[in-house]
């Protein structure tokens, strides 16, 4: 049995508080995605994958867990300063991916940071549908 | 008589007015300045230190945290409105070939903490500067002894 794109089952989860905006910008990232990508569909598989890969670049930040824990849905701790912080799944933290500005600012840096490089919107796309999977 | 009564009742209007700016200087501060540690309070610094770390966001202390030009010149008012007068500005604070200032290398800072080195080993510390670990009312810019709580939630007993 083939299963439906995850593009069609998050749109039909009803569309209320935060959860809409964080939906709403996977539409747009998945959409700036299929640009360079054809028929290009959000997987929440690929951007568990992104999550979890430690990429080697910075010494201390060697994934996105490193300051957001193993579990998105829990507070994380910046490994460096060690402050607190919410946790990053809007199912645990609604005004997660409510600012598209404040959104694209920390994929900015983090990106730069961890990854080495600036993210495409096909690994946005992926890492929201990872995100929007962990259900509260 | 009457023109003396409006005067009067626009005094807070305008008084809210003249603070209004200054309000959301505060709030930028916080946003930009909190996210990956707490927005120390800006009496920490002197003016010129603080002017040392704003020119410098692109090597903000091993991280890129530069912002857009407008904001970081709402920041520098700020700062220079909030910070310290000067007194124990850290040799070579206006060197810009010196290293960035560092809280942990203030006197009074090093005083303070003189008896609690070894809890930035601790996974819930992890560095000195992460104010909120043990000081329960560091977010409200508060420091004071009888709020601190160390980890495992012992207070703190000199």
């Amino acid at each position: 049995m083939s299963r439906p794109p995850l593009l069609l089952l998050l749109l039909s989860l009803p569309l209320t508080g935060q959860a809409a905006s964080a939906a709403e910008l996977l539409t747009r990232y998945q959409q700036e995605a299929s640009q360079e990508q054809s028929g290009f569909a959000p997987s929440a598989e690929r951007g568990q994958a992104f999550y979890r890969h430690r990429f080697g670049v910075h010494p201390q930040m060697h994934s996105c867990m490193a300051c957001h824990t193993e579990e998105p849905t829990k507070p994380g701790r910046h490994v460096i300063t060690g402050k607190a912080i919410a946790p990053l799944a809007p199912t645990a933290h609604a005004e997660r991916f409510s600012d598209p500005a404040k959104v694209e600012k920390w994929f900015r840096r983090n990106c730069t940071e961890v990854v080495g490089r600036l993210c495409s919107a096909a690994e946005k796309a992926d890492f929201i549908a990872f995100l929007l999977s962990k259900g509260g | 008589m009457r023109s003396w009564w409006i005067a009067l009742a626009l005094v807070p209007v305008v008084g809210w007015a003249a603070t209004a700016p200054q309000a959301d200087e505060a709030a930028l501060y916080r946003e930009e300045c909190g996210s990956c540690h707490l927005a120390f309070p800006a009496g920490f610094l002197t003016a010129a230190e603080w002017q040392r770390v704003l020119d410098r966001l692109d090597r903000h202390y091993g991280s890129d945290a530069s912002l857009e030009e407008t904001k970081r010149q709402t920041l520098l008012a700020y700062v220079r409105r909030t910070a310290s007068n000067g007194a124990e500005e850290l040799p070579g604070a206006r060197n810009p070939a010196e290293p960035l200032p560092r809280l942990t290398h203030k006197p009074w800072f090093i005083h303070e903490h003189r008896k609690v080195a070894a809890f930035q080993q601790h996974p819930e510390v992890r560095t000195l500067v992460n104010c909120a670990a043990c000081h329960t009312r560091a977010a409200e810019g508060s420091f004071r002894e009888r709020e601190i709580v160390l980890p495992g939630g012992r207070r703190w007993e000199d």
